[in-house]
């Protein structure tokens, strides 16, 4: 890589072995893929739960904090994605006191580095958006396919090591979704019918996720009607990332960069077409008959406006298994002033904060609440928690309730 | 009739020189959706290696799949000695690279050819990321 003249002194120690170590890291993944040189960057977001991290990466983490030669603070806002736990409800979460501690120590190390503990995967909806053209570091891949593709923004995946240098470099190896020429669609997806519900958008994300395949594919989708909203979006954008590990999409007329096909498109780019029918296949993959064992509303976060739909569907009704809906620090005040978390609360349901479901421990969970068949309304969580011994099952937002109401999804 | 290649470039590679037996598969590759980390083996019941412990396999996988904490994950893995050999894929994300860039883990990707297709499920295996290589030794 090209490195300026600020970048050799940072390499060379000058401004201490935290930052020498981070750009090193960012040298190495940026000759890994042949990047020329680096591009500054706005703001950095750390996908940083110590489920993740574990010992090692704690311990990593406090090295780091406990360094006094040198810079160790970032220099650009840096935030979190969600944390580990809900700390006001970890005893409902069956999370133990080991777990709490290494969390503790997380937190402890990143104030210590000037980190944001905003612990939000829903940060363009509850602190700043990113803009177009806008370069930043961006953890969670839900967070990037939003921000590249409806802000408009140019970001690539950053791990939680890797955004972590971004913030305290200010800069990030310019490869990937920095160029113009790799945000250019790859293939090209017609919607026969658009979906409704946020499930339903989930599922159409999971169906072409899964066709787009693998991180450097880029689909352009025509064929939507009407002008979906932030929600819908964050769904259909966290499904595809999940399912396709895919982090920009185009939709014609719609977002930023595609006003017309021929912005982003060739001429010769295969052609898939996807109907209803696919993405009720993809939801109907993950039903099974029979008793449930808890509902989640998570991943992502729970915008204010969906915990308010939540909270109409809730109002009066008593729910027999746990019900549990997730939302970030930012949205759970207002949640809490509105009366939704009361309502849905009263219901039976618990409204959690700062974390997300499969991000705190979801295996250690099943064990110790004996939760196993999972309902939820993200399609996200269904593609994941299979891995962590859970049998997840997607189904609409009035069926979740419904679900958690009845003991059995219908 | 010419021989099958026992050699094959790589067109991103990082880290150290490694020998081990190759697990083979044309599927992708997220350490937290697809492995039970702990017990060392691959644990989402749709992925085709499910129930196999990848521990010290050179894993020959199609592609990184989504999921951001792999970055931290393969770090955590290398502590507790509970990880792959090296990682090679037709297709890498970031993630990955940068999950390799902390753990300490070889990797390849990027090949003019679909890798999982050409070397064998069980085959003892070089990986040289100094020559971007990956070659068949038995």
């Amino acid at each position: 890589m090209q490195l300026d003249d600020e970048e050799q002194d940072i390499a060379a120690g000058a401004a201490g072995p935290v930052a020498q170590q981070a750009l090193k890291h960012q040298i190495a993944v940026g000759d890994f893929f042949g990047a020329a040189d680096f591009v500054p960057v706005t703001q950095a977001h750390i996908m940083a739960d110590t489920e993740s991290l574990g010992e090692a990466g704690v311990r990593w983490l406090e090295s780091l904090a406990a360094t006094r030669e040198g810079r160790r603070r970032v220099r650009i806002p840096t935030i979190t994605d969600p944390r580990g736990t809900d700390f006001a409800n970890a005893a409902f979460l069956g999370h133990t006191r080991t777990m709490l501690t290494l969390e503790e120590r997380a937190i402890a190390a990143f104030v210590k580095l000037g980190v944001m503990m905003t612990d939000t995967c829903i940060n363009y909806q509850t602190v700043q958006p990113a803009l177009r053209n806008e370069h930043v570091a961006f953890g969670d891949t839900g967070v990037v396919i939003y921000s590249n593709s409806v802000c408009g923004a140019r970001s690539n995946f950053e791990g939680g090591p890797s955004a972590l240098a971004a913030g305290i470099t200010a800069r990030t190896p310019r490869y990937g979704f920095h160029l113009p020429a790799q945000r250019q669609a790859t293939l090209h997806v017609r919607v026969e019918q658009t979906p409704v519900s946020l499930n339903e958008w989930g599922a159409l994300g999971g169906v072409i996720g899964r066709l787009a395949g693998n991180y450097w594919a880029v689909p352009v989708i025509e064929g939507l009607e009407g002008a979906p909203g932030s929600d819908q979006l964050k769904h259909f954008g966290a499904a595809m990332a999940s399912f396709g590990s895919t982090a920009l999409f185009h939709l014609v007329g719609l977002t930023p960069e595609a006003g017309r096909l021929s912005d982003v498109a060739g001429a010769s780019l295969p052609q898939h077409r996807v109907g209803r029918a696919d993405f009720e296949a993809l939801q109907k993959s993950y039903r099974r008959d029979g008793a449930i064992d808890v509902v989640v509303f998570s991943a992502p976060q729970l915008s204010l406006l969906e915990l308010r739909d939540l909270a109409g569907l809730c109002d009066g009704r008593h729910m027999r298994v746990p019900m549990l809906a997730v939302t970030s620090p930012q949205v759970k005040p207002d949640c809490d002033r509105m009366g939704y978390t009361s309502t849905i609360e009263t219901a039976g349901g618990t409204v959690l904060s700062g974390m997300c479901f499969y991000q705190s421990y979801a295996r250690e969970i099943a064990e110790a609440r004996g939760w196993k068949r999972l309902v939820t309304n993200s399609a996200k969580m269904v593609n994941i928690l299979g891995g962590y011994g859970y049998q997840p099952m997607l189904a609409s937002m009035e069926e979740c309730v419904d679900a958690a109401e009845s003991g059995s999804l219908a | 009739m010419s021989a099958a290649p026992r050699i094959f470039s790589a067109r991103h590679a990082m880290g150290r020189t490694v020998q081990g037996i190759a697990m083979v598969a044309s599927d992708g590759f997220s350490a937290r959706y697809d492995l039970d980390r702990i017990a060392g083996v691959f644990s989402r019941p749709a992925h085709k290696l499910v129930g196999r412990s990848y521990v010290g396999r050179v894993l020959v996988l199609d592609t990184a799949k989504g999921g951001v904490a792999s970055a931290w994950m393969l770090h955590e893995m290398q502590s507790r000695g509970v990880i792959p050999a090296a990682i090679v894929f037709n297709t890498v994300n970031p993630i990955l690279a940068q999950g390799a860039a902390l753990g300490d883990v070889p990797m390849l990707a990027g090949f003019n050819c679909d890798i999982t297709s050409m070397i064998a499920d069980g085959a003892k295996v070089e990986v040289d990321p100094a020559n971007k290589t990956i070659r068949i030794i038995d």
